[in-house]
């Protein structure tokens, strides 16, 4: 086979893990690597939503310990390599040293794009355990193409094989991702990626331009299944680099067969962008906020709306689910305050 | 008559708690140590007429006649070297590293329980705010598991916060269960870059199994936000503590309910900025500590 424009990586058991509250089981697992395995995606991540450690209240406790689910991931898989997420301050190298000796073969060591300094210790533990080490600059659009190259020199430095540009709100134009991408893989050593979101119905366009400016690596999730309105849907980069000549080494037919035969059943309506999808991209906030936004909004009886808004202008960053509970709770006596007064005011 | 002491370690934390020190009629600060002629903490204190040395702790084990109380700013690691010399010195130290080499205290849960032990340790910023609310719930309800996110201005987190974030959810965490009394604990830490720098915010969940006192839970939290107000004046909650109900598979079994309190610290501003509460937390926890060993010594040695 003729060398390949990109890698892919596909994130379906991680990001998707986000839309469907941390609830795959292992058989889930089993279906939809033994699927993409044999489709020929190089690269499969398997982690709770927030990465190792994530289960919790804040993010959602896992259905099925994710150790459990990478052992499952393993066992299924026969060429294709596994990955895991983890995220410094969430996650401990004590996991990640567990997830090694399951035979993971990938560690995608994940900060908020200003942060990079806390993932010394896991990068360089990555690579002393022998995996492949990836950078992974979570909400890459909250700061410029310079700033975003000085924290991906850190990764660099730091031993990381690759270094993402990570759209996790989707709020990136395509502009946005090109100028990102184009100055990192120009001026770092190591290979660029891009993980995209497809709230501003861009993912696709996005990690084309990316590709086109240099990417290395490119993930996907079947159906899009994944964080807010969801990740780049690796069965349409693969059909769109197929129509363009661009070599991915995955056959599009199988990948579009696991999307609509496994994955799709898991979450039907997946792939619409609605409202809250489009906010989130719109106002930068986390995409991995979408659920919890959503039960909060109901159970204090706010607007999805004001509430998303309101977390975009904070400036809140990934694993910050709490602040959602905190403005949902402001929200509410606002509101109450409001009704005190026009009642004040009638008496 | 105040006990006199010293701080080890001039950077951004010795020299908060060197101001607040010099407030305090309790304690005296007597000599401040650190390794850099430059340190800004130095100067200070040397302003203030206070002995202070770039020499490192054996200048200051020579004075140790002089001496009772050593708050340790500098690390875990160089805490380490120097906690058996300190002992062998006989100075009791007040650990601000997260060496966590003595049992742990935090003011509001258990202040007066060690105060014979020679080497106590603040746990981390987290743990001085979180704990409470943890031991607060679990004297009124068991608490199966206890979980807390804090997060911190970017600025206020320095190298050493950074490259032992690991060391800070563990340490954090394990604390939840030892000193808050939950039986299983998690703690997660976030770095938010925003600018102007947020306060340091804290966020507390704990698992309320069947037959909990809402009412009991919700009273309980609020005092223990007074009583660490009292010694941090910029601890305060967000909005009065909320109970929901759903079901929750937590590591520690499922529960119908879960207390949420949403905290905030602000920095008194003394050295540090006002929104280095995690900080301010650590020196302001550290006095406190200092005042109950004074305290104590005063009654031991007769008049």
């Amino acid at each position: 086979m003729s060398e390949l424009a990109f890698r892919l990586t596909d994130s379906t058991l991680r990001d998707g893990s986000h839309a469907i509250a941390h609830r795959f089981s292992p058989q889930q697992v089993t279906d939809v690597v033994t699927g993409l395995d044999a489709a020929g995606v190089p690269v499969i991540e398997v982690s709770h939503g927030d990465g190792l450690g994530g289960s919790s209240f804040n993010y959602g406790f896992s259905a099925t310990d994710e150790m459990e689910l990478l052992r499952a991931a393993v066992a299924a898989r026969q060429q294709s390599k596994i990955a895991i997420l983890m995220l410094p301050g969430i996650g401990t190298r004590e996991e990640l040293r567990r997830a090694a000796d399951l035979g993971i073969d990938v560690a995608r060591i994940a900060t908020h794009c200003t942060e990079a300094d806390i993932a010394e210790q896991h990068i360089g533990l990555a690579k002393q355990l022998g995996l492949e080490a990836v950078g992974f600059l979570m909400l890459s659009h909250m700061i410029t193409a310079e700033e975003l190259l000085e924290q991906g020199r850190k990764l660099e430095s730091y031993g990381a094989d690759c270094v993402y540009v990570v759209d996790s709100a989707g709020a990136m134009t395509i502009d946005d991702a090109r100028r990102r991408v184009a100055l990192l893989a120009d001026r770092l050593t190591v290979e660029v990626g891009i993980h995209a979101h497809n709230n501003l119905s861009l993912a696709v366009a996005n990690s084309i331009a990316a590709l086109e400016v240099g990417a290395a690596q490119i993930d996907g999730c079947t159906t899009g299944l994944g964080a807010g309105a969801g990740n780049c849907p690796t069965e349409a980069l693969v059909a769109a680099c197929q129509r363009s000549g661009v070599a991915t080494g995955v056959d599009p037919m199988g990948v579009v067969d696991v999307a609509e035969e496994v994955v799709r059943p898991v979450r039907p309506e997946q792939g619409v962008i609605d409202r809250d999808g489009l906010l989130l991209g719109y106002a930068g906030v986390y995409g991995s906020f979408l659920l919890h936004a959503r039960r909060a909004a109901e159970r204090y009886d706010v607007d999805m709306k004001d509430l998303l808004l309101e977390l975009g202008r904070r400036r809140v960053v990934g694993g910050q689910e709490d602040m959602i509970i905190d403005v949902a709770v402001e929200l509410e006596r606002r509101a109450a305050q409001a009704q005190a007064a026009t009642v004040g005011t009638r008496s | 008559m105040a006990t006199p002491c010293a701080i080890v370690g001039t950077g951004n934390i010795g020299t908060d708690l060197l101001e607040k020190l010099r407030r305090n009629d309790a304690l005296d600060v007597v000599a401040m140590v650190g390794i850099d002629p430059e340190s800004q903490g130095l100067a200070r204190a040397r302003g203030y007429g206070i002995d202070a040395t770039d020499e490192g702790v054996d200048w200051l084990l020579e004075q140790a006649q002089h001496l009772d109380v050593v708050f340790e700013a500098t690390s875990a690691w160089v805490h380490r070297q120097n906690a058996p010399r300190y002992a062998e010195a006989g100075l009791t130290t007040i650990d601000l590293t997260p060496a966590k080499l003595g049992p742990s205290v935090v003011p509001g849960v258990n202040l007066d329980d060690h105060l014979d032990a020679g080497n106590v340790n603040l746990i981390t910023c987290g743990g001085q705010a979180t704990a409470p609310i943890v031991h607060a719930v679990a004297r009124v309800s068991d608490v199966p598991y206890a979980e807390i996110i804090s997060t911190v201005a970017s600025v206020s987190a320095g190298p050493g916060t950074r490259q032992n974030i690991d060391e800070f959810t563990h340490t954090t965490g394990q604390a939840l269960v030892d000193v808050g009394g939950a039986a299983m604990g998690k703690a997660i830490m976030v770095l938010n870059p925003a600018d102007p720098p947020i306060l340091m915010r804290n966020t507390v969940y704990c698992a309320l199994p069947e037959g909990y006192d809402a009412d009991a839970v919700r009273g309980s939290i609020l005092e223990m936000v007074d009583e660490v107000a009292g010694h941090v004046p910029g601890y305060r909650l967000k909005a009065d503590p909320v109970i929901e109900t759903d079901t929750y598979h937590t590591p520690g079994g499922t529960v119908p309910a879960r207390v949420i309190a949403l905290l905030e610290v602000e920095g008194a501003g003394d050295y540090l900025p006002t929104y280095a509460g995690n900080l301010d937390i650590m020196t302001a926890s550290a006095v406190r500590v200092g005042e109950a060993l004074a305290a104590a010594r005063r009654q031991e040695v007769p008049a």
